[in-house]
């Protein structure tokens, strides 16, 4: 290469970040996703979630496992596992019949229920999905607190009041804004056709229109009394309405 | 005419740093050397030097009652805005309607939320040292029948000129 020349083209700067990013950034990764933590009452029964992300689709290989470790011990044991479309419940140890499959490999759920809970199932569960060709990835952990009574969270009664009054509130003004839009239309219509009839019936006459347009108005009373004087009043006002904020 | 606005207006206000100083400050009890309110939980030592507060308890009527003393105060700013909209936009002849509905609502969650309080205070404290109620307690009781009347005022006003 000439001395005077540069060392790196704009191409190959390309395909080195091209490299990189393919080698250094992990092109397949599965990441899984739990709650955190799931509070549940002594006797009732408890949904623990598990969810995942795969850059594959989903093969018919996939395969879910579930490890628990009881609170304060070091070893995980093994209790639910699904592989090929079946799922493989623990038989023998302390979840014995108390495991449910909930979950389903197309929608990419692996949830299990656990039924009649006790003090003894304090702890930690993992869940570990592989999803083969994509099997490197990090697990997720949920912990479990088992209460006599489940506490109920801070904020959330706060915000469901809040949420739930203004909600309803808004609804209420929506509902009353609307119907009073409507029944508005209503109201200009039947006007409308009133005065398409009157006019018809002077062209027919064709006599001394005066009395005819003294009595319109009176039949506008007749069919709505306030809505014609607030009517009347608006335009009234409208030409007054400069002075109005002028006096203020 | 302006002096009645100007009247209302300041009634409105009033109401409105009421319900505010009730929740913000919100002593609601008062034991010896030691102070509830809605949102934490502080005592001095008995040398006066030291002051701990916690938070308070997560108990659901504890947050019913943050939540509506908060909700009377949304309400009643909203009727503040809505005042001063309606005050330019409605027809001669017109009533505050909404405005009215919304301070009334207002002081209908004070009440509740002072009720709730009263009723259900013992869950989250416990009544061993004598105890009484603190003046944001009183201050709620109060912004209760005054913000009634100003949404009543509100109600039969009508704009005129």
């Amino acid at each position: 290469m000439a001395p005077g020349a540069p060392s790196s083209s704009p191409s190959s700067v390309l395909a080195a970040l091209l490299f990189s990013s393919l080698v250094l950034l992990p092109a397949q990764a599965i990441v899984v996703y739990t709650d955190r933590e799931v509070h549940g009452a002594v006797g009732s029964r408890v949904t623990l979630h598990c969810s995942f992300w795969s850059s594959e689709w989903v093969s018919d290989d996939v395969s879910f496992t579930w490890r628990y470790q009881p609170a304060g011990a070091r070893d995980a044991i093994s209790i639910f596992h699904f592989a090929k479309g079946q799922p493989y419940i623990d038989e023998v140890g302390t979840f014995k019949e108390r495991i449910q499959w909930v979950g389903d490999p197309r929608w990419k759920d692996g949830s299990i229920v656990i039924h009649n809970l006790d003090y003894s199932d304090n702890g930690t569960f993992t869940c570990d999905v592989k999803n083969p060709p994509d099997i490197v990835g990090k697990t997720s952990q949920v912990t479990l607190y088992v209460f006599d009574k489940v506490p109920t969270r801070y904020g959330v009664v706060l915000g469901a009041v809040v949420g739930g009054v203004l909600g309803a509130v808004l609804l209420l003004l929506l509902l009353f804004y609307l119907v009073r839009f409507c029944w508005r239309r209503r109201q200009a219509a039947l006007r409308r056709r009133l005065s398409a009839m009157e006019k018809g019936k002077l062209h027919k006459s064709g006599k001394d229109s005066s009395k005819r347009g003294r009595q319109t108005p009176v039949l506008y009373a007749m069919l709505d009394h306030s809505r014609s004087t607030k009517a009347a009043s608006e335009k009234k006002s409208k030409g007054l309405g400069e002075s109005r904020k002028d006096k203020k | 005419m302006l002096l009645l606005l100007l009247g209302i207006i300041v009634l409105h206000v009033a109401v409105l740093v009421l319900l505010f100083v009730s929740t913000i400050v919100s002593q609601w009890i008062d034991g010896n050397g030691h102070t509830m309110d809605l949102w934490q939980n502080c005592s001095t030592s008995s040398l006066g030097s030291v002051r701990h507060c916690l938070s308070s308890s997560t108990n659901e009527w504890l947050q019913s009652v943050q939540a509506t003393m908060i909700l009377s105060i949304i309400f009643s700013v909203l009727s503040l805005f809505l005042f001063f909209y309606q005050l330019f936009t409605i027809t001669k002849g017109g009533r505050f309607y909404l405005t009215g509905i919304f301070q009334i609502l207002a002081g209908l969650c004070v009440m509740s939320a002072a009720s709730i309080y009263t009723v259900r205070h013992t869950e989250w404290h416990d009544n061993n040292t004598g105890y009484t109620y603190g003046f944001t307690y009183i201050l709620a009781w109060v912004a209760f029948p005054l913000a009634l009347l100003s949404g009543f005022i509100y109600v039969i006003l009508r704009k005129r000129d």
